[in-house]
C-alpha cells in the first residue's frame, strides 16, 4: 500500500518522460512508414539494380539488433567527430530499422493486388507512377493495416530502447525512482507496463477506427494483409 | 470507309510460344468486327498487343494513321482514345461504381472533380445503372460490373473500344444484359473490337468476323457468309463443334 502510494507520487513525473516516449514513437512511425513504402514500391517495381539495393537495405536493418543499431546510430558518427544528438540517433536507428520490417508489410500487400488493377489503369492511359499512387496503394494500404498495427505495437515498445543513449524517456525515470528506493522497482516497473498497456490500447484503438473507416463495402470477407515477419 | 485501326504483320512470343503469327487487318470508323476461334489461339494476346498491354515483338498498329509504339507518353495518350473491356471486369476495388467512372476524366484528363462526376453519371446512366453510382464492385453483380466497366471506358470518350471477352466470366443469366449495353453501343456507331464465344451476339452485330486459330487470322467475312458458307475447312470445323455444342442455329 505504502509502495502503491509512492508510486503514485512518481507517477507525474514518470508521464511526463513517457511523452518523450509518445514524440519517439511518432518520429518512428513517420519514419518507418514513409522509408518502408519506397523500399517496398522499389522492391516490386524496381529495375534490377534497385530492387537489389532496396534488399540489401532490407535484410541489414531487419538482421541487426536494434541496440546495436541504437549504438552504432549513436557512438558512430563520433568517430568521425560528428556530434548526433541522443533523439535524432534513436529515431534514425529504430525508424529505419522499423522501416524495413514495413517494407515487407507494404511489399506483400501491393503483391497481393492483383495485376488487372493495374492493367486495367494503364488501359486507361494512366502512367504507372498515377497508377500505382491512385490505384495500388490505395489498395495495399489498406490490405496492411493488420500487419501494420502488428508493427505498431512493437514499436511502441520499442521507444524504451532510446534510455540506452541518454534519452530521459519513461525507462530511466523508472531508474531513478528505484535506484534511490530499491524497494519501489517492482511497483514502477508495474506502473511503467501499464503506461505501455495504455498506449498500445490507445494505439489500437485508433487503427481499428482507421481499418473501419477505410472498409470497402461488400468485402465482408476475413482476410487482411500478410502479417509482418517478425522474431524477437 | 475511314479506316481508324490499322494492324500489320502482328507478332508475339512468349519463350518458345508464338502466340501471334503475323496477323493484319484493318477496321473502320464505326464498324464493329467479333474475333472468334479456339480458346488459345492468341485472341486475347491480340487486343493487348493493340494497346501494348503486352508488347508484340513486331509488327505495325495504327490508330488514326499514328503508330502505337512503346513510347510511354504518346502511349498514354493514344490510350485515352481506345477503351479496353476486361473478362475479369478489374474495376478498381477500392471506388464506387461512380468513382471507378469518374477517375479516368480526373486523374488523366485533368477534368474537374465536378464535371467528372456530371459526365460520371450520364455514362452510368447509359448503361443502365444510375441507382447503383454510390455501390462498390463487391456489392455489384457480375453483370452490374461488367456494364461500370464499359461505362468507364466510355467516360474517356474513345474513338475504339477493345473488349476481350466481356461475357465469358458471366453467369448465363447476366450475359445478356452485357450484350444489350454492347449492341446499343454498337447501334449509336461505336468502333469495337469483339473477341467472344457469344455467336448470336457476332451473327447479329459485327460487320465483319475474323476467324483465329494458331495465331492468325484464317477467314475473314460478313457472319452471314461465315457461319453459313466457310470457305476454310478450319472454320468449317470450329463451327461445327460450336453447333454441336449450342444446338442448331449456332447459339
Amino acid at each position: 500500500m505504502e509502495a502503491l502510494l509512492a508510486v503514485s507520487r512518481q507517477m507525474p513525473m514518470l508521464l511526463r518522460a513517457s511523452v518523450l516516449n509518445i514524440e519517439l514513437l511518432l518520429a518512428l512511425v513517420a519514419i518507418g512508414f514513409v522509408v518502408g513504402t519506397s523500399v517496398a514500391l522499389c522492391q516490386v517495381y524496381g529495375g534490377r539494380t534497385v530492387r537489389t539495393i532496396s534488399g540489401v537495405y532490407e535484410w541489414v536493418f531487419r538482421s541487426i539488433p536494434a541496440l546495436v543499431l541504437l549504438f552504432l546510430f549513436y557512438f558512430g558518427p563520433a568517430q568521425f567527430g560528428l556530434r548526433i544528438a541522443p533523439f535524432l540517433a534513436a529515431g534514425l536507428a529504430l525508424g529505419l530499422r522499423s522501416s524495413a520490417y514495413q517494407s515487407q508489410i507494404f511489399r506483400g500487400a501491393i503483391q497481393s493486388i492483383p495485376t488487372g488493377q493495374l492493367a486495367a489503369a494503364r488501359a486507361l492511359g494512366m502512367s504507372r507512377m498515377r497508377a500505382v499512387i491512385t490505384i495500388i496503394l490505395p489498395q495495399a494500404l489498406r490490405l496492411s493495416l493488420p500487419g501494420w498495427s502488428n508493427e505498431f505495437s512493437a514499436v511502441v515498445k520499442d521507444t524504451t530502447l532510446a534510455y540506452a543513449v541518454g534519452l530521459n524517456e519513461i525507462m530511466r525515470a523508472a531508474r531513478v525512482v528505484y535506484d534511490r528506493q530499491y524497494e519501489l522497482a517492482m511497483p514502477v516497473l508495474l506502473a511503467v507496463a501499464l503506461v505501455f498497456l495504455l498506449l498500445t490500447f490507445a494505439g489500437n484503438f485508433i487503427l481499428g477506427g482507421v481499418e473501419r473507416r477505410w472498409h470497402i463495402p461488400g468485402t465482408e470477407t476475413a482476410g487482411g494483409g500478410p502479417q509482418a515477419d517478425r522474431s524477437r | 470507309m475511314e479506316t481508324l485501326l490499322c494492324v500489320r504483320d502482328l507478332i508475339k512470343t512468349y519463350g518458345a510460344n508464338t502466340v501471334l503469327t503475323g496477323v493484319s487487318f484493318d477496321l473502320a470508323r464505326g464498324e464493329t468486327k467479333v474475333v472468334i476461334g479456339p480458346s488459345g489461339t492468341g485472341k486475347s494476346t491480340l487486343l493487348r498487343c493493340i494497346n501494348r498491354l503486352s508488347a508484340p515483338d513486331s509488327g505495325r498498329v495504327t490508330l488514326d494513321g499514328i503508330e502505337i509504339t512503346g513510347h510511354e507518353k504518346s502511349l498514354n495518350r493514344i490510350r485515352t482514345r481506345m477503351g479496353f473491356v476486361f473478362q475479369s471486369f478489374n474495376l478498381f476495388s477500392h471506388l464506387t461504381a461512380l468513382g471507378n467512372v469518374r477517375i479516368g476524366p480526373m486523374r488523366v484528363k485533368g477534368m474537374s472533380r465536378a464535371a467528372a462526376t456530371e459526365l460520371a453519371k450520364e455514362e452510368l446512366a447509359r448503361v443502365g445503372l444510375s441507382e447503383k453510382a454510390d455501390a462498390y464492385p463487391a456489392e455489384l453483380s457480375g453483370g452490374q460490373q461488367q456494364r461500370v466497366s464499359i461505362a468507364r471506358a466510355l467516360a474517356m470518350a474513345p474513338e475504339l473500344i477493345l473488349f476481350d471477352e466481356p461475357t465469358s466470366a458471366l453467369d448465363p443469366e447476366l450475359i445478356g444484359e452485357v450484350l444489350d449495353v454492347m449492341i446499343s453501343l454498337a447501334d449509336d456507331g461505336m468502333t469495337m473490337l469483339v473477341v467472344s464465344h457469344e455467336m448470336g451476339f457476332a451473327r447479329s452485330v459485327a460487320d465483319e468476323i475474323l476467324f483465329m486459330d494458331g495465331g492468325t487470322i484464317v477467314e475473314q467475312a460478313p457472319p452471314e457468309q461465315l457461319f453459313t458458307a466457310p470457305t476454310q475447312p478450319r472454320t468449317a470445323e470450329f463451327l461445327r463443334k460450336i453447333t454441336t455444342l449450342y444446338g442448331g442455329d449456332a447459339r
